[in-house]
């Protein structure tokens, strides 16, 4: 534990991620250029709806992602509050914009693959409503963030809402499947013919795979600025800047 | 002088916000006005067809219960806030989780109980009958505290914090989905003669949930904002 806990230090941190940070990258785009070649060109075309299936390469796995960052970020939030660590706040509050992004490209791509396959771009289906309220959430989280000035009060009202939310999110997703079936609307579910090709699967956990590393890179790179704006007035920061001119 | 027990200071709490909210009455009324406004803007807005009213009447006196106890957040914590009652709340000696539950008892007994009593009368202006009133009351009684325990929260969490009034709503309304989900469903699952039992426990549950969270989450939010 003190040997992980060392690295919440910023100062730490700042080169590993650093170090870390072009890996991440290079390995997401490989992945992504690989995911979409077999979603788009391997995979076979889907027998009753075609090739506007293959939205769902992208969708399936940003919706994934979508509810998966809400854990995660609320995991940092509690980790910020038990340990008192700045770092772990600035993760969190780093994966907040990529959260909102995955689960409004799963709301648009869903959109899109809908139109052709339902024949209409929304309907309440339990899950279209549960995701716009992981939206919401999301919009919430980073609106309290930025509308506190001090940095330290931000970090732990934030922290304070995701947990409220993450202990919300299963009433709502339930109550959202209730209201549904009550008001029988939906009689098309989103969930995908119940065999899959396996070309199919592998692309959608290449996606996955993909985003996952995306999105470790892209926090990375955040949480890196973050750090520098936060700690601009101490003298590592100013040693690195004055490296970094030579 | 002796210190007060738990009772005697929630009672004290619960106390001292209606005799303040009783010197400025035009507050509780306002809320209140709002909520009679926003129902009549809705036939005004679909039509006048009695049949769609009927229909949608649960929905939309759900929805201004639910913006109207919403607006009154504000006035939960900002006033003791602002003149310094609020540190004194924080420094004294009972927990302050209980003292948090008598604030949100008084909002409660200040905003959602004039709504449940109002909602008769505008269930009435929209064509429910009497059986659908009575079941729309008892929900309305089970879930507007779950309202206010829930708005205590983002209400602490804002505290001070400029643009706190929309920001309330934009942390507070996605949490109140389930309650309106229940709320409006019980009344519209009586009208097509569905069972409706399980709609009330669910409240029932949230009621109890909440009653036992919110306090404790809203009492961290205070110390975060005060400190």
């Amino acid at each position: 534990m003190n040997f992980l806990l060392s690295f919440s230090s910023p100062k730490t941190f700042y080169p590993l991620a650093g170090k870390l940070l072009p890996w991440f990258a290079g390995v997401a785009v490989l992945l992504i250029v690989l995911g979409l070649y077999l979603g788009f060109f391997v995979a076979p075309t889907d027998y009753k709806q075609g090739e506007s299936y293959r939205i769902i390469f992208v969708h399936v796995a940003a919706a994934w992602m979508s509810m998966f960052i809400y854990v995660v970020m609320a995991g940092w939030s509690a980790a910020g509050m038990i340990w008192n660590t700045k770092l772990s706040d600035m993760m969190a509050g780093a994966l907040a914009p990529t959260g909102a992004l995955f689960s409004f490209i799963a709301l648009w791509t869903g959109a899109l693959w809908g139109k052709p396959t339902w024949g209409t771009y929304w309907i309440w289906d339990a899950r279209l409503t549960s995701e716009l309220i992981l939206l919401f959430l999301y919009i919430g989280y980073i609106a309290l963030r930025s509308a506190i000035d001090d940095p330290r009060r931000a970090a732990r009202a934030s922290a304070l809402l995701a947990i409220v939310g993450v202990i919300n999110i299963p009433i709502i997703y339930f109550s959202v499947r209730w209201w549904n079936t009550l008001h029988q609307g939906a009689s098309v579910s989103p969930t995908m013919a119940p065999k899959m090709a396996e070309t199919m699967l592998l692309a959608m956990f290449v996606m996955a795979v993909a985003f996952w590393v995306y999105t470790i890179a892209v926090v990375l790179a955040r949480v890196r600025s973050e750090i520098l704006e936060r700690e601009r007035n101490t003298a590592w920061v100013a040693e690195l800047v004055l490296e970094k001119r030579k | 002088m002796g210190q007060l027990s738990l009772f005697g200071a929630l009672r004290t709490v619960v106390a001292r916000d209606i005799t303040l909210a009783m010197r400025r009455r035009a507050d509780v009324f306002t809320t209140l006005f709002f909520f009679i406004i926003a129902v009549t803007l809705f036939p005004l807005g679909v039509g006048p067809d009695p049949e769609m009213l009927r229909v949608i009447a649960p929905g939309v006196i759900w929805v201004a219960a639910l913006l109207a106890s919403m607006l009154a957040l504000e006035r939960l914590f900002s006033a003791d806030y602002q003149d310094g009652t609020l540190e004194q709340l924080l420094l004294a000696p009972h927990p302050l989780s209980l003292l948090v539950l008598g604030k949100v008892l008084t909002h409660w007994l200040l905003t959602g109980v004039p709504l449940v009593l109002l909602s008769p009368l505008l269930g009435l202006q929209l064509g429910m009958d009497v059986p659908a009133i009575g079941l729309l009351m008892l929900t309305l009684l089970l879930g507007t505290p779950v309202l206010s325990l829930l708005g205590s929260v983002g209400a602490a969490l804002t505290l001070g914090v400029r643009g706190g009034g929309v920001l309330v709503s934009l942390l507070v309304l996605p949490l109140y989905i389930p309650v309106l989900i229940f709320g409006a469903g019980a009344v519209e699952a009586q009208a097509v003669s569905v069972e409706f039992d399980a709609y009330l426990y669910l409240l029932g549950a949230f009621l109890a949930v909440s009653m036992f969270l919110a306090p404790l989450a809203a009492s961290a939010a205070l110390r975060i904002s005060v400190e």
